[in-house]
């Protein structure tokens, strides 16, 4: 009927389309910029397939192969990328604004790139848990949608049966990661932040032991990253509302007063500050869920404790590269103009996430939840940084984090060699005389412990040092007063774990250090490579940081 | 380019830790010979420096290496001596060999335990003489780059650096004299170590705050910030860096509040007992003859050279607290019935009476202070170390539990009782001369609180000859009977230093020599002449 009432129309659908082929161009895709992502994506894609196609002998080999090619040649792309200009004088925006590749941007890929090659060998590690049925096998459930404790899993045990689809998790999860600091609108933040943030669901539900802590981390994990992700989600249309659009440069330009044409159906809403106000904050508190930041940290320690450690070590790491990097691309591209607002909020989550990390952790009995209020306490120095909103204050994160990470990376390695009958033995009373017993691990994890703590010829010193001078240049003198008395504090932990292996008697029903595989030992070698080298000679690094130090808008 | 030869020096430890550690777990000898001879090694390197040092040269820092290190935090590896610092180093590197000769049995496994093969079941390849040896020479090798840095940053790294194997040295190497069983033994030496690390890093930590501020300060007003001593000084001369009165005070007292911890100073001292008590006598040497004094010549080097307007301000307050660690340390230690923490609290009294000097900002003063470093640390290591090989024959450190030791050991009551002397500062010893020119310089400018730092004097008397006479002298107690008298390693270590402690009494001029010339370029940039004498010397000229 209404074709017969009103044929203009549809006739002018029609030749509206026919007409102005302009206004409906085919989106812009440069591939070779979005290259990092893209392999990781594929790579992701074929450890589907395989886990479709191959049988099931043959997969663990195939994903491992998939997922290190994939990985590695991804950071061929990031290295590529960055000799060919692109961090500095080639920065852009890509596909169509969603997003931007600048020097931030290469710098946290290439970091979430080679902590996730490191953490594809702890995943990979199959040495360590005794040969069950004749067959090897590593960290994960046998078969996820077992029950724990039923029939079924006995039964995948007994048939040696592994959960390899870790994998292509693992490299979904890359994938998001890598977007998610170079996203350059709101819902591309949103989908990247998604995209990594489910397969992390579904990993932490995979221990092979002690499944029913592991669910229960997974669950919490989820329930709370859920909300998170509401919150973000919320501030994100208010934003949209506010700005009337959810590019980074187009809401800033907003915020700084620059654009007069208004959307005649946000008339209403458009330059409203409280919209921007309230948006801008939820964002940010889905963001500073994901780093970690007190009042948003309380599935810290659960998950950190429950999930598979080496999925620990990687979520540890290379999320809070990958968040880090998003909050400073929120707080240095949309939100510069409201400084004088988001940075006294910003003091306080700083200030409480320093302390309150630090302090809670001396009461630690399991080193696992020990290292994550450690992790809290490390994500209060580096918001330090990110508070010093200069170009010291971006350089210094950047480096921070590459150093932080691979230290994660390597404690959480560490934490998975030591077992007894239960799997992996983490209560600290546990650890007593470890040190004596086998001092190459000991003096390993203390090296660890060490860079954690920020002690000078570590990484960790270095990091403190950039983060610190860079507040203090930034104007933000009482926050480096707070960072050393919190440092000082968190140093009374890590030197009691250093106590306990090398000061106190082995028991004689202690833990056993498992020999890994070559692995294992190299993700560890990595790790205290990465922490002397970045501790003793950083200069190089600094200045790829600094280089790295300007967004694009 | 000449020859690196601060860099050998600090570096032959070094080495040397790596090749101790490398020894094999079944040859402890070996590992102890070369270990000894690293030391020595390092020793031959220091007294090349102390020879190509040349006192009279007009330049602030000789034998100076530079190097670009760390270019975005404006770091050099810039080492450089003056007269002070290459008299440290040269007292570090002599007294190395003696703690290395000294505790040459105390890693060793105790007698009884199970052998190697053993033990290895049970620990694995733990390989404590190897890492004790090791730990030494690596606190050796970064106490001598912090004695040599002329760069704040480079200074702090191994100012912070050399807490990790000094801890592990206290913690992992215990004395197990004086407690009931191995578990309070343990229990204690891990309590000693946690304290000694958290002090200290507390104290640096709050240092390190001061150090980004000041990179800020020079980075605000130079353009790019700088941590080179010599950089700063010239700034600051020529009026290119300014700093306010306020920001100069606050940083001064980071600063100072890490040296104060570390020398260490009332009220900030209680580390020093519990460490030198549960450490072996060689570490307890290390500790407070060694490390320690890298907080009183920071207090010279940086306090005084990067803020001498704020070290001025401060004087009073610190004077106040130098006298206080005199006489409090000097108390305590009257009342103290363990040997080791005995001398643990005369050295916080003497560490009172080194402080005193520097702050007192008189050139008899700051060469009186500097001298003491080096006489407290050979005569300290004197007394300790005798006091150690006393303790080892007896397995104990209560006092209670000594006495007649003369009688059945003299060489060692005799060598014990010179040590002693040493401490309470007997002329014709080496620490006589320091502690008459710090209470002369003292006094010149504030005599009440010379007057009052005299009566340590009296009180060192005090504890060393009750120490000596309750130990040494009377009946000979039960379980001292058969004390054997000093074997000839434990003689190795003991006549030398003694020698040098009756040469430097008599002729301390090798030593002031070096040091003068430094002390007066630091009052110069503190701005401070000594005071005219009281008496007009025309006037009495005059009435004759």
């Amino acid at each position: 009927m209404s074709a017969v009432a009103d044929p203009v129309t549809v006739h002018s659908l029609w030749t509206m389309a026919a007409e102005s082929p302009d206004k409906f161009k085919a989106p812009d895709i440069e591939y070779g910029q979005l290259a990092p992502t893209l392999i990781v994506i594929g790579a992701a894609i074929v450890g589907v397939l395989i886990e479709a196609l191959l049988p099931r002998k043959a997969r663990y080999g195939a994903q491992l192969f998939t997922s290190v090619l994939g990985i590695a040649a991804a950071f061929a792309a990031v290295i590529g990328l960055a000799v060919g200009d692109y961090g500095t004088s080639k920065a852009r925006i890509a596909a169509e604004g969603a997003i931007a590749v600048d020097g931030p941007a290469l710098f946290l890929q290439g970091t979430i790139l080679l902590v996730s090659l490191v953490a594809v060998f702890t995943f990979a590690e199959r040495r360590l848990d005794p040969v069950a049925h004749g067959n090897r096998v590593d960290s994960f459930a046998a078969q996820a949608a077992a029950v724990p404790g039923g029939d079924a899993e006995k039964e995948a045990t007994k048939a040696g049966f592994t959960t390899t689809e870790v994998f292509p998790l693992l490299l979904f999860a890359v994938g998001g990661m890598l977007v998610f600091p170079a996203a350059n609108d709101l819902l591309t933040l949103f989908i990247a932040l998604e995209v990594f943030s489910l397969p992390l669901y579904v990993l932490c539900a995979l221990a092979r032991r002690q499944r029913l802590v592991s669910q229960e981390a997974a669950v919490k994990y989820f329930l709370l990253g859920a909300f998170s992700s509401a919150f973000l989600l919320f501030g994100i249309a208010l934003l949209y509302g506010y700005a009337g659009s959810v590019t980074y440069g187009r809401i800033a330009d907003v915020v700084d007063g620059e654009v007069a044409d208004i959307t005649p159906a946000l008339a209403q809403t458009m330059g409203n500050d409280a919209l921007l106000l309230i948006g801008g904050a939820m964002v940010l508190m889905g963001l500073l869920f994901k780093i970690g930041a007190v009042p948003f940290h309380m599935w810290t320690p659960d998950v950190y404790q429950g999930a598979p450690t080496p999925v620990t070590g990687f979520m540890a790491a290379a999320t809070k590269v990958a968040a880090f990097g998003a909050l400073l691309r929120l707080l240095y591209v949309v939100l510069p103009g409201l400084r004088w607002d988001w940075r006294p909020v910003m003091w306080g989550v700083a200030i409480v996430t320093m302390l309150a990390g630090a302090i809670v952790a001396v009461t630690q009995t399991d080193v696992k939840r020990l290292l994550a209020y450690s992790s809290i306490a490390h994500a209060g120095f580096i918001l330090a940084g990110v508070i010093a909103t200069n170009e010291e204050g971006v350089s210094s994160v950047l480096f921070y984090l590459g150093a932080y990470s691979f230290v994660t990376l390597g404690a959480f390695a560490v934490v998975t060699l030591v077992r007894d009958a239960g799997g992996e033995a983490t209560h600290l009373s546990k650890w007593a005389g470890l040190g004596r017993r086998s001092p190459l691990v000991g003096a390993v994890f203390a090296v660890f412990l060490l860079a954690f703590a920020g002690i000078p010829l570590t990484s960790g010193f270095a990091g403190k040092f950039a983060v610190f001078k860079a507040a203090a240049e930034g104007g933000a003198g009482a926050l480096v007063v707070v960072g050393v008395v919190s440092s000082a504090i968190a140093a009374f932990f890590y030197i009691r774990v250093i106590v306990l292996m090398f000061f106190s008697e082995p028991r004689a029903d202690g833990p056993t250090v498992a020999v890994p595989s070559v692995l294992t030992s190299s993700a560890i070698a990595i790790g205290v490579a990465v922490t002397l080298v970045l501790g003793i000679a950083p200069q190089y690094f600094l200045e790829l940081a600094g280089d790295a130090g300007v967004f694009v808008r | 380019m000449s020859f690196p030869l601060l860099t050998a020096t600090a570096v032959a430890p070094a080495v040397g830790a790596v090749a101790v550690a490398a020894v094999p777990a079944a040859q402890r000898t070996l590992a102890k010979w070369v270990a000894l001879l690293f030391s020595l090694a390092t020793l031959v390197l220091a007294a090349v420096a102390l020879v190509r040092f040349d006192p009279d040269s007009e330049d602030p820092y000789q034998l100076t290496e530079s190097h670009a290190w760390i270019a975005d935090f404006g770091v050099r590896y810039e080492l450089g001596v003056d007269g002070i610092g290459v008299v440290l180093v040269g007292l570090t590197a002599l007294l190395v060999p003696f703690v290395v000769l000294a505790g040459w049995h105390d890693a060793d496994p105790p007698a009884g335990a199970p052998d190697a093969a053993t033990q290895s079941v049970t620990h694995g390849r733990w390989r404590p003489t190897q890492g004790f040896f090791a730990l030494i020479l690596m606190v050796e090798a970064m106490v001598i780059l912090s004695f040599a840095a002329t760069d704040v940053f480079l200074f702090y790294v191994f100012f912070e650096a050399m807490l990790i194997p000094m801890y592990f040295l206290i913690g992992g190497f215990g004395d197990r004299a004086g407690h009931k069983n191995e578990q309070e033994t343990a229990t204690q030496r891990s309590y000693a170590a946690v304290k000694f690390l958290l002090y200290n890093l507390a104290g640096g930590l709050i240092m390190l705050a001061a150090v980004i501020g000041l990179y800020a300060v020079t980075a605000d007003d130079l353009g790019s910030g700088t941590f080179s001593l010599q950089q700063i000084a010239e700034a600051r001369a020529s009026g290119e860096l300014s700093i306010s009165t306020n920001t100069e005070r606050l940083l001064f007292l980071g600063f100072f509040f890490a040296f104060a911890v570390k020398a260490p100073l009332w009220p900030l001292h209680t580390w020093l007992p519990n460490a030198m008590g549960e450490s072996t006598a060689p570490v307890a040497v290390l500790i407070t003859a060694v490390v320690d004094k890298v907080g009183t010549f920071a207090m010279l080097r940086y306090c005084l050279h990067l803020f001498p307007e704020a070290s001025k301000w401060a004087t009073p307050v610190i004077l106040v607290l130098a006298v206080i660690s005199i006489l409090y340390g000097a108390l305590l230690a009257v009342g103290q019935r363990d040997i080791k923490r005995l001398v643990a609290y005369a050295s916080i009294s003497h560490f009172g009476f080194i402080i005193l000097g520097i702050f007192a900002m008189t050139s008899q003063g700051q060469s009186g202070a500097t001298l003491y470093m080096v006489n407290h640390g050979i005569s300290t290591a004197a007394l300790m170390l005798v006091a150690g090989f006393l303790i080892s024959r007896r397995g104990s450190r209560l006092i209670a539990d000594y006495g007649g030791v003369q009688k059945v050991a003299p060489v060692l009551a005799g060598t014990f009782l010179i040590g002693g002397l040493a401490t309470l500062s007997l002329p014709g010893l080496a620490p006589f001369i320091s502690e008459f020119l710090v209470l002369v310089g003292t006094f010149s400018r504030y005599p009440a609180i010379g007057i009052i730092a005299t009566v340590g004097i009296v009180l060192a008397a005090l504890y060393v000859l009750v120490l000596y006479q309750r130990t040494m002298t009377g009946p000979v107690k039960a379980g001292v009977e058969n004390m054997p008298d000093l074997r000839a390693r434990e003689l190795t270590v003991v006549v030398p230093l003694i020698a040098l402690l009756v040469f430097l009494g008599v002729y301390p001029k090798p030593v002031t020599e070096m040091i003068d010339p430094a002390v007066d370029r630091t009052l110069s940039v503190v701005d401070k002449q000594d005071p005219k004498p009281d008496v007009p010397v025309q006037d009495v000229e005059a009435a004759k």
